[in-house]
């Protein structure tokens, strides 16, 4: 059972490297809306630095939908999903390991490149090394909330637009704390660990559930 | 391993496909699906695979201790479960490693059927033909008791076709079991044909959808 989750880990970081994977594009993605901001807010050190953090956030959230709808939609259409349901691993398995997969692509890609990013927006070394902390916790709850909605639009062809309406909303939460413990960091009234307490915990709620319930959607197509 | 199928019925989008289908199969056994297109062949593969649930009906597997049925078998259909960025060993390692009980090398399997000489070539530049035969070399690099097969010979050329009859007698010889699904003759001895046909299905009572007859 681990070998099989291990095996399909392998599988697809190993597609993502290879056919020009959404990983690097989603970095790119990330670097282009964080390039983006100062040319529109103009060049208000004092504003970027403040909002920063926020920016941050947003770009990764939009980032991480980046590949997110072929996430299961190509082992739909290729036929790789009749194989996994053939494993002796449970689908709750099969997820785990793909959303691990798209994590480690995505997530922990943009959270290390954070404090590089955050030099375009006038951040200061605290506020860079807190984002850049709360991105690498926050980020899994991405990749699972994100991983429903995959599994929801598997079967459906062009599901990217559906798939960005359907679980956009359901990430508002983890903004909301990603944003506020990146900020706390740098002074305010709430302590620091607080808001990044309940990020952690959104976190591992999003891993049980959205780890069931996209099983429960890849499970029965109809 | 024994599979028993009794009274299935399958639905898609609210409309009836098949319904009363019934036939067992035993160690060594062999079953044709035939079918006009559109009868419900690749459904009923798609519903023993575990991918679709039945309308009513059950499917008892006995002989395999704890395991589930999906776990008992191997797919191979319209879709080959191929990843084009990936080599055919590569692909072939990954099933291996994936569904478990390994048996032959996925560089035996693909000398088996031929292909010796592609384990090492990304499966994007394989024809279909080709992308058929790795798929089938899936059956050689794991050991599972029942093979269902969708159109296996679609795209295959006639030696192809011939090492197919040949692996598949070699599996039922092995007690292995093999449903296909097919318009043409595999080269399977002596195996039972089931045919889904609609005109019988709506005149006849549900119990008499489907019959299972000696495929000649």
């Amino acid at each position: 059972m681990i070998r099989a989750g291990l095996a399909l880990l392998a599988r697809d970081l190993r597609l993502a490297a290879r056919v020009g994977g959404s990983g690097t594009l989603s970095l790119v993605f990330f670097l282009m809306i964080v390039a983006l901001v100062p040319f529109a807010l103009g060049p208000d050190l004092n504003l970027l630095s403040r909002i920063g953090p926020a920016i941050l956030w947003l770009s990764a959230v939009l980032a991480t939908l980046i590949g997110l709808d072929r996430l299961f939609q190509a082992d739909e259409e290729d036929g790789s999903l009749d194989l996994m349901t053939g494993a002796p691993v449970p689908l709750e398995g099969i997820v785990l390991a793909k959303v691990l997969a798209h994590w480690l692509t995505t997530g922990l890609p943009l959270a290390l490149a954070s404090p590089l990013f955050g030099l375009l927006v006038a951040l200061d070394g605290t506020a860079m090394a807190s984002t850049a902390l709360t991105l690498a916790l926050g980020t899994p709850a991405l990749s699972f909330i994100g991983a429903v909605g995959a599994a929801l639009t598997a079967s459906i062809r062009r599901g990217g637009l559906i798939l960005a309406v359907l679980v956009l909303p359901l990430m508002i939460p983890t903004l909301i704390f990603g944003v506020s413990a990146a900020q706390a960091a740098t002074g305010g009234t709430v302590p620091f660990l607080v808001p990044l307490a309940v990020l952690t915990g959104l976190t591992l709620i999003a891993a049980v559930v959205g780890t069931v319930a996209a099983a429960a959607a890849l499970r029965w197509p109809e | 391993m024994r599979l028993d199928v009794d009274n299935l019925a399958c639905r898609r989008s609210g409309r009836r496909i098949f319904a009363g289908l019934t036939f067992s199969l035993g160690e060594g056994g062999a079953l044709a699906v035939t079918g006009r297109n559109g009868a419900g062949k690749s459904s009923l593969l798609a519903i023993l695979s575990g991918r679709l649930r039945p309308d009513a009906g059950t499917i008892a597997v006995s002989g395999v201790g704890e395991a589930t049925l999906p776990e008992c078998l191997h797919v191979v259909g319209h879709r080959d479960g191929l990843k084009s960025a990936l080599t055919a060993g590569e692909n072939l390692t990954f099933a291996r490693d994936l569904l478990g009980a390994p048996r032959l090398m996925p560089a035996e399997a693909l000398d088996r059927l031929g292909l010796g000489h592609a384990l090492d070539l990304p499966v994007a530049y394989l024809s279909a033909g080709q992308r058929r035969r790795v798929a089938l070399a899936r059956l050689l690099v794991c050991a599972r008791p029942l093979w269902l097969l969708d159109e296996p010979t679609a795209a295959l050329d006639v030696a192809s076709q011939e090492v197919l009859a040949a692996l598949m007698a070699e599996h039922r010889a092995g007690g292995g079991l093999v449903i296909a699904a097919t318009h043409q003759a595999l080269g399977l001895h002596d195996a039972m044909e089931l045919r889904i046909d609609r005109a019988a299905l709506e005149q006849a009572a549900p119990a008499a959808g489907a019959d299972a007859e000696e495929w000649l």
